[in-house]
């Protein structure tokens, strides 16, 4: 659905991270762990596109009024890379923005029994929250949060508090283990003497790690991407992602914002 | 009174003069939860091929001031697939499907508009002559005034559907391509087409899209399409579609007045799915607005 949303806050959580509280109409509870949403940051022709961002949770917001109506309202954690998402960090609490969504097929929760590993690589943790907060209702949940400094490390005490066990690691050491959180992970991996799945949503050199640990240890594993694209309908299709099967004469892209964002990651092809 | 917003492009009847533009819009399914399509005049189906075709590897898109550039490189399900899996959803809206092809010989482009023609759920044929993005055929057809009038022929022969000729703004002289297809019995011609740009990535000093150039649309090009439109119906006796970053109604009325019988919605639908619906709305509020009966009277009405 498209609507215009208020903003209820918008705040930097960590230095160039911010996160982003809105109001939204009574569908938009139905959202899934790992969809979407496009955001017009203005009205004017520059930036031009939409912004594509995770939703990070989905929740009630009660107005602070006499008589006010409960109604959903949903978070985005971004971070400022460009013009648009700026722009986006310069606004404030009461002003309106064009939404389109919840987009996408988000994750599938699989089976109760079984645990549940997370991993997100900086604002990759973007639309995991929203995951653990659905798989702790269920399942045991591990959340493994990489960056390259402390300041990647994004909003970790939510996930605590939710009961889920966090392993940190920076590239810098400034933060948790020194070096990669995939190291952690693969530990993980080694120890456990249950079935277990792996969700996982960051830079593309993570998830290609992450999918080659999933596959070593015939793990089922979800990847959430991203792409560059223009509608998040499926008919620009900017954001293709080769499939398993893709090589130069027989193709096999897949539409990240249709068919994904989350994948399985044995349906793509991870060495294009 | 409600004003008049009916034209007629080649026999085809349009409740308003606004369609999608292709490329922009997949097969009309992808766009059903949020527009009417039954508001908007016609729409376009993204650009078909005989096999199908899987387009450019990415970056296939970047943002520029005001437009955006695209290598998609015309993907799409091919004719075969369009048949089996597309036209079924065609036959649900009661509203014109207009079907985009291309080819990469003349008999390509013949062969497609003849089985094209078969399907009675297509009103009409747009032929895309003028595609940036792939590197034989397409613009190679829209470049060259003998090459189009060929190809252009070879499709009138084998339908008898509306044929309408979607026109490449990088050419030299646009009237004489015009002209071409006219005398080849295009029964419309749309116009223009993205204009091939590029963008580069200073930092790792490389092009940003991995086609290296691509398609440039959006309302930063509006000013050529205009300027292309004008020129093109002046010269030419035939209905003309505007396409060019039409953003909301301002930019589609300026387009009739400028002599097109209808418009194209394009790069808008990416921002506002329901860009077409609105603006066939909001067309329609200025003529109130303004006492004019008929959106035909604004047709070419441009004073200069």
């Amino acid at each position: 659905m498209q609507f215009t949303s208020m903003i209820l806050s918008n705040v930097e959580v960590s230095p160039g991270y911010w996160r982003m509280r809105l109001t939204a109409p009574q569908g938009f509870a139905a959202a899934k762990p790992g969809q979407f949403v496009m955001v017009r940051v203005n009205s004017a022709i520059d930036p031009l596109l939409r912004r594509p961002f995770g939703i990070f949770d989905v929740a009630v917001h009660t107005p602070a009024h006499a008589g006010a109506v409960e109604q959903p309202c949903f978070e985005m954690l971004y971070r400022v890379v460009g013009k648009g998402t700026a722009m986006l960090s310069d606004l404030h609490a009461t002003d309106l923005i064009d939404v389109l969504g919840p987009l996408g097929h988000g994750f599938d929760l699989g089976p109760a029994a079984e645990e549940k590993l997370i991993v997100g690589g900086g604002v990759g943790l973007a639309p995991l929250y929203l995951l653990a907060k659905e798989l702790v209702k269920q399942s045991q949940v591990r959340l493994f949060a990489g960056g390259r400094t402390r300041d990647d490390i994004l909003c970790i005490t939510e996930f605590e508090r939710l009961g889920v066990e966090c392993y940190v690691a920076t590239e810098d050491g400034s933060l948790g283990e020194c070096g990669l959180v995939t190291e952690a992970l693969v530990r993980r991996l080694k120890s456990i003497n249950c079935k277990a799945s792996i969700f996982a949503c960051g830079p593309h050199g993570m998830l290609n790690a992450v999918a080659g640990i999933a596959e070593q240890y015939s793990i089922p594993c979800q990847v959430s991407l991203e792409g560059y694209m223009a509608c998040g309908v499926g008919a620009c299709l900017g954001c293709v992602t080769p499939g398993h099967n893709h090589t130069p004469e027989t193709p096999d892209f897949r539409c990240v914002c249709a068919e994904g964002p989350v994948f399985n990651a044995n349906e793509l092809g991870w060495g294009c | 009174m409600k004003p008049d917003m009916t034209v007629n492009i080649a026999g085809m009847s349009l409740r308003n003069p606004v369609m999608t533009a292709s490329g922009t819009f997949g097969y009309g399914q992808e766009f059903a939860e949020y527009v009417d399509l039954e508001k908007i005049g016609a729409f376009v189906t993204k650009g078909l091929s005989l096999k199908p075709r899987a387009g450019n590897p990415t970056p296939r898109i970047v943002e520029t001031p005001g437009g955006m550039l695209n290598a998609i490189g015309l993907q799409n399900v091919g004719i075969e697939a369009f048949i089996a899996k597309k036209v079924p959803f065609l036959r649900t809206v009661n509203t014109p499907a207009i079907a985009n092809f291309f080819g990469y010989t003349s008999e390509e482009y013949a062969e497609l508009a003849f089985r094209l023609d078969a399907i009675p759920e297509i009103a009409a044929l747009e032929v895309n002559i003028s595609c940036p993005n792939v590197k034989q055929g397409g613009i190679v057809f829209g470049t060259d005034p003998k090459c189009a009038f060929d190809v252009v022929s070879a499709c009138r022969k084998v339908t008898t559907k509306p044929l309408i000729v979607k026109l490449s703004p990088n050419v030299t002289d646009v009237v004489a391509m015009a002209q071409a297809c006219a005398d080849a019995g295009a029964d419309a011609l749309s116009l223009i087409n993205t204009l091939t740009g590029m963008a580069i990535d200073l930092q790792r000093r490389k092009p940003v899209l991995a086609n290296v150039t691509g398609g440039f649309s959006g309302p930063a090009i509006k000013p050529i399409a205009l300027r292309m439109v004008w020129q093109v119906a002046r010269a030419v006796k035939l209905p003309i579609i505007g396409i060019g970053g039409i953003m909301n109604a301002t930019d589609a009325l300026e387009f009739i007045l400028a002599g097109a019988t209808a418009v194209q919605v394009g790069t808008a639908s990416f921002i506002n799915p329901n860009a077409a619906e609105q603006i066939a709305l909001e067309m329609e509020n200025w003529l109130v607005k303004n006492n004019v009966a008929s959106v035909h009277s604004l047709i070419g009405a441009l004073e200069c």
